[in-house]
C-alpha cells in the first residue's frame, strides 16, 4: 500500500520541448517541463521569490528555467535557486509509463 | 615549501578586497579560507539601497561570484559564523563545529545595525539596514503592511525611506535632532534636501526621541518622549552601526569601539589583524568604503612582506545616493571664527555649494543640486592647495563655455574613483599599457567604478581623451551576457560572416558557456538574427513570457489583454466588445493605459484565446520590444488650434509600423499644434504639426531615462514624415543593442552621425528595402492563436483535475 497518488498529466509525445504546462491537482499548481535532453520535470509553480509569480512560463534553458517576473535561475532536478539569489521549490517525481506522463503526489 | 594558511573571519567588501590585493601582490602565498555569516558571495552593500529602491536586483551587485573563489582556490564557508578562537594553538571554531588552523588571522567582521534599546524593541517588524536580508524583510513587509517608520535621518536613513516609498509605503522619519544629516550637512543643504524628499512623499518627524516601540507581537507604533505616538507596521532602526567586536573581545584582544589596530592593520594579537568597520585605526572606526580600500592594500603588502609606509588615515566625503537628490560633503561643515565661507545659493535651479577656507585651503564642502565640482573640491581639500590665486566665482557664463569638460586639465593625481582611491595617472597608465577601451576593462585592471559607481561617466571621458581619435563610442559595450564573451558586435558580425541561421546555431558555433544560453542572450539573439535576416522565422521559446505569450504577465500570474486602438481612435462597436468581454468574464480591472488605448487585466491564461476571439481586434503589442502606440491629438478635425491631421499621420504611421521587431519598445506621438497635446517631445519618434509642415523629434524619453526629443527636421509633407520615420526606425534596429532605448542610441551614436547616413540616398533606399521585407514577415497573433490548435495547446492550455 502506498499512501502516494499516481496521476496521469499529459502523454510524453504531445508535451511541447522547454514550453512549461500549467497544471492544477486539486489544490496544487504544478509546472511541467520537457527538456531538450528528453526529460520531464514537475515543480511546483510558484517561484520562491518573494513576491511570488508563476514558473511554467519561464524560458527554459537545459535543465534550468528562469521565472519569468523576476528572472531568478531554478533547477528544474532539485528546485533550487541558484546563487546570488537563494531559495528552493517543490519537486515532485516524474515517471513515464507506456508513453504517458505520471505525476507521484 | 607548504603554503601558509590565512584565515579571514568576514566575506564583505573590505575583507574580500584585501583578499584581491595579497592575490595581487602574491598569489602563492597563502591558502585561504574565508567564512561568511551571509549565504551570499562578496556584494556591493553599498548598492543595497539600489536594490530596495528597485533599481537593481540582488544578482547585479555582486563583486565577487562563486566563480571568482573557485579560480582563486579560496575555501568559503557561506552561512556559517566563527563562534571560538584560540590564539595559542591558532584555529577557529565555528557554529557548525568545524575546526580550521590558520597562521594568519584576519578579522574582518563588519559592523551591526545600531539597535536602541527601547522597551519593545523585540517584537516583530523591526529590522536593521544592512544586509540581503534586511532588505527582503522590508520587501516583504511593503507587500502587506502600509505604515513604514524609519528611526534616523542619517544617510542610511534616508536611503531606507526612499527605497520604502517606491515599494508602495507611506513613510515618516523620525529624527532626534532638529536638522536632517546633521553631520553631514549645515542648515541650508539640510532644508533643501528634506523639502526635496518630502516633495518625493516622504513626512518627518523632526526633534523626537522614541522611548517604546508598542504592539502586541508586533510592533504597531511608537511612542516618544513628548507623549507622542506615531502608528507603524515596520520600523526601521537606521541611527548607527556598531562595529562587530565580541569575538575579538572574547579572546582578549584589545578592543575599544572596535577591535584596535595600528597603521598596519595588526592587533595587538601576534598574527591576527582586523580590517575594515570593525577596526579602530587611531580612533576611528571607519564606515565608508574608500578608507577600508586603503585599508586592504596596506594589510595586503604588509602580509605578503613588501613594504608600505602603512595606514595614515582618511578624510572621507560622503554622497546620498537617492534619486532626484545630487548631494557630496566632506571635511568641516560648520562655519567657525577662523573660517572663511564661500556660499552660492542658486534658487533658480535649485543649487547650493558652500566651500569653508581657513588660511587658504579648503576645510571643508557642502554642495547640493549640483556635484560635479566634488572630486576637484576633495583634491583640493585632502592636498591642501594654496587657493589663493583661483576665481571662486563667475555667474552666469555662456551656457557651454564654462562647462568644457575638465578631464584634460584635470591633474593625474586627481582622485577619479573616490570609493577605490583609483587616480586619473593610474587610469590612464592602465589604458596604455593594457590597450583598454571600454569603461569596464577599466574597471576590471583598476577597480575603478566598481563601487558606487558614480565615476563611470568620467572614467568614459578620460577614455575618451586618452585614445584619442582611436576612441570608438560604439565600442564601449560590453559582453552580452554571461554565457559568453563576445559582444553585440562581433555576435552580429559572426552571425553575417558564418550565415548563421538559429538561437541554438549561434551559441553551438560560437562556443556558448551554457548550450541553450540564459534569459539575457536568449531574447537577444532571437532579435538580431530577426533583424539580419528580413525573412527569419522567429523562436518562440527564445522570448521571455510577455513576448511568449502575446500578453503581459502580472505579478500574480494572471495578464493583461491591450487591443490595438490605432492612434488612440475606438469605435462604439469596439466599445460595446470590450465591456461585454469584461462582463463575461468578470475582468477584474478596465483602465485607460497610458497609450491612449483600454486595457483588461487580471485575465485567466486559459481565457486568453477566447477573449481574444470574442473581442476580434489585433493585439496592441503592449507587451513588446517594438512599435507601442501612435499616440496622438485631436488634431484640425476638430480642434480650432489645430493646423494638420494628426489622428490620419498617427494611424497611418502604426498601421505601417505595428509588430516590427525593435531593440526595445519604441513609441511614436503625432500633435497637430505646437501645444503638443500627444506629448510628442518625449516619444522615440515624435511629430509635431506647424502651419504648412511637420516638425520631427527624436530620440524623446518619458520613462526612467527622461529626455527631450531632438529637434532634427521640418519637412513639408506627411510623406516626407512617414518615409523618415521608415528609414529612422530601421538604422536603430540595424545598429541599436538589444534593450537599447533611442534615447540611449541616439547618445551613443551621435544625431549628427544617424543624420549623415540618413541623408545618404543609396544608404536610404536599402534601409527602406530592408524595412518592406521584414515588414512582411508578420502575421497578426491572437488571430493566429485562435486559428492554430497547436499554438492553443502548446502555450495557452492549462491540465486540471
Amino acid at each position: 500500500m502506498t499512501t502516494n497518488t499516481k496521476i496521469e498529466v499529459a502523454r510524453y509525445n504531445e508535451l511541447p520541448m522547454r514550453i512549461g504546462r500549467k497544471v492544477k491537482i486539486a489544490e496544487e499548481n504544478i509546472a511541467l517541463f520537457k527538456v531538450t535532453s528528453g526529460e520531464v520535470y514537475a515543480i511546483e509553480d510558484k517561484s520562491p521569490h518573494p513576491k511570488g509569480g508563476v514558473l511554467s512560463e519561464g524560458l527554459v534553458s537545459g535543465d534550468y528555467v528562469f521565472c519569468p517576473v523576476y528572472d531568478w535561475k531554478i533547477s528544474l532536478i532539485d528546485g533550487k535557486v541558484q546563487a546570488p539569489d537563494y531559495g528552493q521549490v517543490r519537486t515532485y517525481e516524474v515517471q513515464q509509463e507506456d508513453g504517458k506522463i505520471v505525476i507521484i503526489i | 615549501m607548504d603554503k601558509q594558511k590565512l584565515v579571514m573571519i568576514g566575506n564583505g567588501m573590505a575583507g574580500v578586497r584585501a583578499i584581491e590585493e595579497i592575490l595581487r601582490e602574491n598569489p602563492n602565498l597563502y591558502d585561504i579560507t574565508i567564512f561568511g555569516q551571509e549565504p551570499h558571495p562578496n556584494y556591493n552593500r553599498i548598492q543595497l539601497s539600489t536594490v530596495l529602491q528597485g533599481d537593481t536586483t540582488v544578482n547585479d551587485i555582486i563583486l565577487n561570484d562563486w566563480k571568482w573563489y573557485e579560480n582563486n582556490n579560496i575555501r568559503l564557508f557561506t552561512g556559517e559564523s566563527v563562534i571560538d578562537l584560540d590564539l595559542k594553538k591558532k584555529y577557529v571554531r565555528t557554529d557548525k563545529d568545524r575546526v580550521v588552523v590558520y597562521d594568519k588571522l584576519i578579522f574582518a567582521t563588519g559592523s551591526s545595525p545600531l539597535m536602541i534599546p527601547i522597551p519593545g524593541v523585540e517584537k516583530q517588524g523591526i529590522t536593521g539596514f544592512r544586509d540581503i536580508s534586511d532588505c527582503e524583510t522590508m520587501i516583504n513587509c511593503s507587500e502587506q503592511y502600509k505604515n513604514a517608520v524609519v528611526i534616523g535621518g542619517g544617510l542610511l536613513g534616508l536611503e531606507a525611506a526612499k527605497g520604502l516609498t517606491n515599494l508602495g509605503m507611506s513613510v515618516k522619519v523620525v529624527h532626534l535632532m532638529p536638522y536632517l544629516m546633521e553631520r553631514q550637512l549645515d542648515a541650508t543643504a539640510s532644508t533643501m534636501l528634506k523639502q526635496e524628499l518630502e516633495r518625493q512623499g516622504i513626512s518627518f518627524l523632526m526633534e523626537k526621541q522614541t522611548v517604546e516601540i508598542t504592539g502586541e507581537k508586533r510592533v504597531s507604533g511608537l511612542r516618544f518622549k513628548d507623549g507622542s505616538t506615531v502608528d507603524a507596521d515596520l520600523v526601521v532602526m537606521a541611527i548607527g552601526i556598531l562595529p562587530n567586536k565580541a569575538l575579538a573581545e572574547q579572546v582578549g584582544i584589545d578592543a575599544n569601539r572596535g577591535i584596535i589596530v595600528n597603521d598596519f592593520m595588526k592587533t595587538n594579537s601576534k598574527d591576527v589583524y582586523a580590517i575594515g568597520e570593525c577596526a579602530e585605526h587611531r580612533g576611528i572606526a571607519y564606515g565608508l568604503v574608500a578608507p577600508l580600500y586603503e585599508q586592504a592594500k596596506v594589510l595586503a603588502k604588509h602580509i605578503c612582506n613588501k613594504e608600505t609606509e602603512g595606514y595614515q588615515g582618511s578624510v572621507t566625503g560622503t554622497q546620498l545616493k537617492v534619486a532626484g537628490v545630487d548631494l557630496y560633503s566632506a571635511g568641516e561643515i560648520e562655519s567657525g571664527p577662523d573660517t572663511k565661507a564661500i556660499r552660492v545659493e542658486n534658487e533658480y535651479e535649485g543649487v547650493y555649494k558652500k566651500v569653508l577656507i581657513r588660511d587658504n585651503q579648503v576645510v571643508g564642502t557642502v554642495l547640493y543640486g549640483e556635484t560635479a565640482e566634488s572630486t576637484r573640491l576633495f583634491r583640493m581639500l585632502t592636498q591642501k592647495e594654496d587657493i589663493s590665486q583661483m576665481t571662486s566665482l563667475s555667474i552666469l557664463q555662456p551656457a557651454g563655455e564654462a562647462e568644457e569638460s575638465d578631464v584634460a586639465s584635470m591633474p593625474d593625481e586627481e582622485l577619479v574613483c573616490g570609493c577605490n582611491g583609483v587616480s586619473k595617472g593610474t587610469i590612464v597608465e592602465a589604458i596604455h599599457a593594457q590597450n583598454l577601451t571600454t569603461v569596464n576593462e577599466v574597471g576590471a585592471c583598476t577597480n575603478a567604478g566598481r563601487s558606487c559607481g558614480r565615476c563611470k561617466p568620467m572614467i568614459g571621458e578620460i577614455l575618451e581623451h586618452t585614445l584619442g581619435d582611436s576612441f570608438d563610442s560604439s565600442q564601449q559595450k560590453e559582453a552580452i551576457c554571461g554565457c559568453t564573451t563576445l559582444s553585440r558586435e562581433e555576435v552580429v558580425t559572426e552571425i553575417r560572416a558564418k550565415g548563421l541561421t538559429n538561437v541554438k546555431e549561434v551559441m553551438n558555433v560560437l562556443d556558448w558557456e551554457n548550450d541553450e544560453g540564459c534569459s539575457k542572450c536568449n531574447p537577444a539573439l532571437n532579435y538580431y538574427l530577426g533583424m539580419v535576416y528580413p525573412e527569419y522565422k522567429d523562436e518562440r521559446v527564445a522570448r521571455l513570457v510577455n513576448e511568449k505569450m502575446h500578453a503581459n504577465i502580472q505579478k500574480d500570474g494572471t495578464y493583461s489583454v491591450v487591443p490595438r486602438m490605432y492612434g488612440g481612435v475606438t469605435t462604439a462597436e469596439d466599445l460595446k466588445k470590450l465591456a461585454e468581454v469584461a462582463t463575461k468574464y468578470d475582468v477584474p480591472l478596465v483602465k485607460l493605459t497610458g497609450g491612449q488605448r483600454i486595457g483588461l487585466f487580471g485575465i485567466k491564461k486559459e481565457n486568453l484565446t477566447a477573449i481574444w476571439e470574442e473581442l476580434d481586434m489585433p493585439s496592441g503589442y503592449a507587451y513588446g520590444k517594438t512599435l507601442r502606440t501612435v499616440k496622438t491629438c485631436v488634431g484640425k478635425t476638430f480642434c480650432r488650434f489645430g493646423t494638420q491631421d494628426s489622428m490620419g499621420l498617427g494611424i497611418e504611421l502604426e498601421k505601417k509600423f505595428e509588430r516590427i521587431d525593435t531593440p526595445h519598445k519604441f513609441k511614436m506621438g503625432v500633435s497637430a499644434c505646437p501645444r503638443n497635446c500627444a506629448e510628442a517631445g518625449i516619444k522615440d519618434i515624435g511629430i509635431v504639426g506647424v502651419d504648412g509642415g511637420w516638425e520631427i523629434y527624436v530620440a524623446g524619453n518619458g520613462g526612467t531615462d527622461l529626455r527631450a526629443g531632438d529637434l532634427v527636421y521640418t519637412v513639408k509633407t506627411k510623406e516626407e514624415v512617414i518615409e523618415f520615420a521608415s528609414v529612422f526606425l530601421q538604422y536603430y534596429r540595424e545598429t541599436g543593442t538589444y534593450l537599447e532605448r533611442t534615447s540611449k542610441w541616439v547618445e551613443r551614436m551621435g544625431l549628427e552621425n544617424i543624420k549623415k547616413v540618413l541623408e545618404d540616398e543609396t544608404q536610404r533606399t536599402l534601409l527602406l528595402e530592408r524595412l518592406d521585407k521584414t515588414l512582411a514577415r508578420y502575421n497578426e497573433p491572437w488571430k493566429e492563436a485562435i486559428e492554430n490548435d497547436e499554438i492553443k495547446e502548446k502555450y495557452y492550455q492549462v491540465t486540471t483535475y
